[in-house]
């Protein structure tokens, strides 16, 4: 099978004040054209630093990223931009991820008119239609990010990650504020997306609901390091590791009330 | 019994926004008592939790009441109500270390000197679960994970043991382990100290194993509340029981 990304040995340490900080250790990760795969693990494990690694935010100390064939980590100026165009990012903080200032539509216009997607004159329609996608009626447009909802917000960020028709979308929570049903919505359109488009994506999440309806393998993480890796629905139902038999302990259900009240 | 909050009619209309954010919302907050809101995507959860604690923007026409019945005063912030917002990372100041940020608030409001401020600042963020508190402390927000700023803005608002805490999103971030213990603290809290809370959630599996009320709201309209066990057993509208359907869980 072809891979669209392939990521060996990443390791990264922080400083933080006169403390060190690991919080990569040797993370190695695939992920073929049109897969999903899910990265979850306990909080600070190290899943939003891979995610920043990928985008190039944040160099490693060691490792190797090939994607669609190109060793990443060597990209500089123009080289990097083609790919930033197919590899698109969904912050886990979109607030802190746009500029306070920008519109709805202002911001998903950026990667449209950035990568050269549209012609001035179409723009529009396309924004229109990407709002539509995601569910946002188009009278948000003018909005600035702090007059919309949380919800909202996250979804504009989707909106604007699909904008350039990437290969890889690294979703970072990206369906953490959703109600049910608007989660339900967009883990569909994501799946259509794929189906259609064979787009691939690197599904970050502490939701183990919407990771099994979602995604292809899980990788789960603990402390920078990789424990346990497999088909989704294997490592859902029988996690073989202590972190996954944890996470999926600890998954809110529906409470069951015996007795029901008249 | 006197209810601690009172919300009658309540509305609020966003400058230039063509419908309400919130319309005639009557709803009561007994003390101690813990009170879930559900409901979509844009259906008014965060105008609600602002309303109450007066943190709208100034320009929004608001109708009604939000009165405390259950205070002698007007419901001071930091104090009385405890706010974690569903922005974590927004309520935090860039250029303050985490620790010296939760200290500030039982500072200003428990009548403590720095000294035993910073000290019971680091036993919180010790409660909720951050690893390494003492150096922890010194960070700066842009030095922790999503899940760990999270922490911090939570420890923050009940640093100074508030009548109401009102948790907008505040798990959302969190992973599943931490979830559980972060909500084993605050049932803790509204346990020992009789803290009312307003949990703001999408998430209705957590919303249902932690509230004794739910209320679900949808367009800016209160559609139904009742006792968790009535709501969850026995929905009246077709809205709740769609979100009810839509739940994913683990063994579906
Ligand atoms: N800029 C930074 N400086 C110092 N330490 C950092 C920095 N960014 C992250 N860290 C630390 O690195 C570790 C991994 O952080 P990361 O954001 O990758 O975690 P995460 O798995 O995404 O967690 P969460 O689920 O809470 O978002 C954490 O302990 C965090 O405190
Ligand atoms: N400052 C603002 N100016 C104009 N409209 C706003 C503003 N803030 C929120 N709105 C709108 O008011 C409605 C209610 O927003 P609110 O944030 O209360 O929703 P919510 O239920 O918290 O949604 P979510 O679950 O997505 O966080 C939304 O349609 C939103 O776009
Ligand atoms: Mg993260
Ligand atoms: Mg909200």
């Amino acid at each position: 099978m072809s891979t669209l990304l392939q990521v060996e040995g990443l390791s990264k340490r922080y400083r933080r004040g006169n403390q060190e900080v690991a919080a990569l250790d040797g993370v190695s990760l695939s992920i073929a054209p049109g897969e999903t795969l899910a990265l979850v693990g306990p909080s600070g494990s190290g899943k939003s630093t891979v995610a920043r690694i990928l985008l190039r935010l944040v160099e490693p100390d060691a490792g190797r990223i090939s994607f669609n064939g190109e060793a990443l980590l060597g990209l500089r100026g123009a080289a990097l931009r083609a790919i930033r165009a197919n590899l698109q990012m969904v912050f886990q903080d979109p607030m802190a991820a746009f500029n306070p200032r920008a519109t709805v539509a202002g911001l998903i216009d950026d990667p449209l008119r950035i990568h050269g997607i549209v012609g001035r004159a179409e723009r529009p329609r396309a924004i229109a239609t990407l709002l539509e996608r995601v569910g946002l009626a188009t009278e948000l447009a003018g909005r600035r990010v702090h007059e919309i909802s949380g919800g909202q917000r996250q979804r504009v960020a989707i909106a604007r990650a699909l904008a350039t028709r990437p290969a890889l979308i690294v979703l970072d929570e990206a369906v953490s504020a959703l109600d049910v049903l608007v989660r339900a919505d967009i883990l569909s359109l994501l799946a259509e997306l794929q189906r259609d488009e064979g787009v691939a994506y690197l599904f970050i999440s502490h939701d183990l609901g919407a990771v099994r309806a979602i995604a292809h393998r899980i990788a789960i993480m603990d402390g920078g390091r990789i424990v346990e890796q497999g088909e989704a629905a294997t490592v859902i139902a029988a996690p073989a590791s202590a972190t996954g038999r944890a996470l999926v302990a600890a998954t809110p259900e529906l409470p069951v009330f015996k007795e029901t009240v008249s | 019994m006197t209810p601690l909050l009172e919300l009658r009619g309540l509305g609020v209309r966003y400058k230039g926004a063509v419908a309400p954010a919130l319309e005639g919302v009557d709803l009561d907050l007994a003390a101690g008592e813990r009170l879930a809101i559900i409901g979509e995507s844009g259906s008014g959860k965060s105008t609600l939790a602002r309303a109450v604690a007066e943190l709208l923007p100034q320009t929004v026409i608001q109708q009604g009441t939000v009165a405390w019945p259950g205070l002698d005063q007007k419901a001071r912030n930091g104090r009385d109500i405890g706010f974690v917002f569903q922005d974590p990372a927004s309520s935090l100041d860039p250029v303050m270390p985490v620790g010296d940020q939760v200290a500030e608030v039982a500072h200003a409001n428990l009548d403590m000197d720095w000294r035993a401020a910073r000290r019971l600042a680091v036993e919180l963020l010790d409660r909720v679960r951050l690893p390494e508190p003492a150096l922890l402390a010194q960070a700066y927000p842009h030095q922790l994970s999503g899940g760990q700023k999270q922490r911090v803005a939570i420890a923050a608002a009940i640093v100074a043991r508030p009548r109401l805490l009102i948790a907008d999103e505040a798990t959302s971030a969190l992973d599943t382990i931490v979830q559980a213990e972060i909500m084993a603290l605050i049932s803790a809290l509204v346990a020992e100290d009789g803290m009312a809370l307003l949990f703001v959630s999408h998430d209705i599996a957590l919303a249902a194993n932690l509230a004794d009320r739910v209320a679900v709201f949808r367009h800016g309209r209160l559609v139904e509340q009742a006792a968790t066990a009535e709501l969850v057993s026995q929905p009246r509208t077709d809205y709740s029981r769609a979100l009810l359907a839509a739940h994913l869980g683990l063994h579906a």
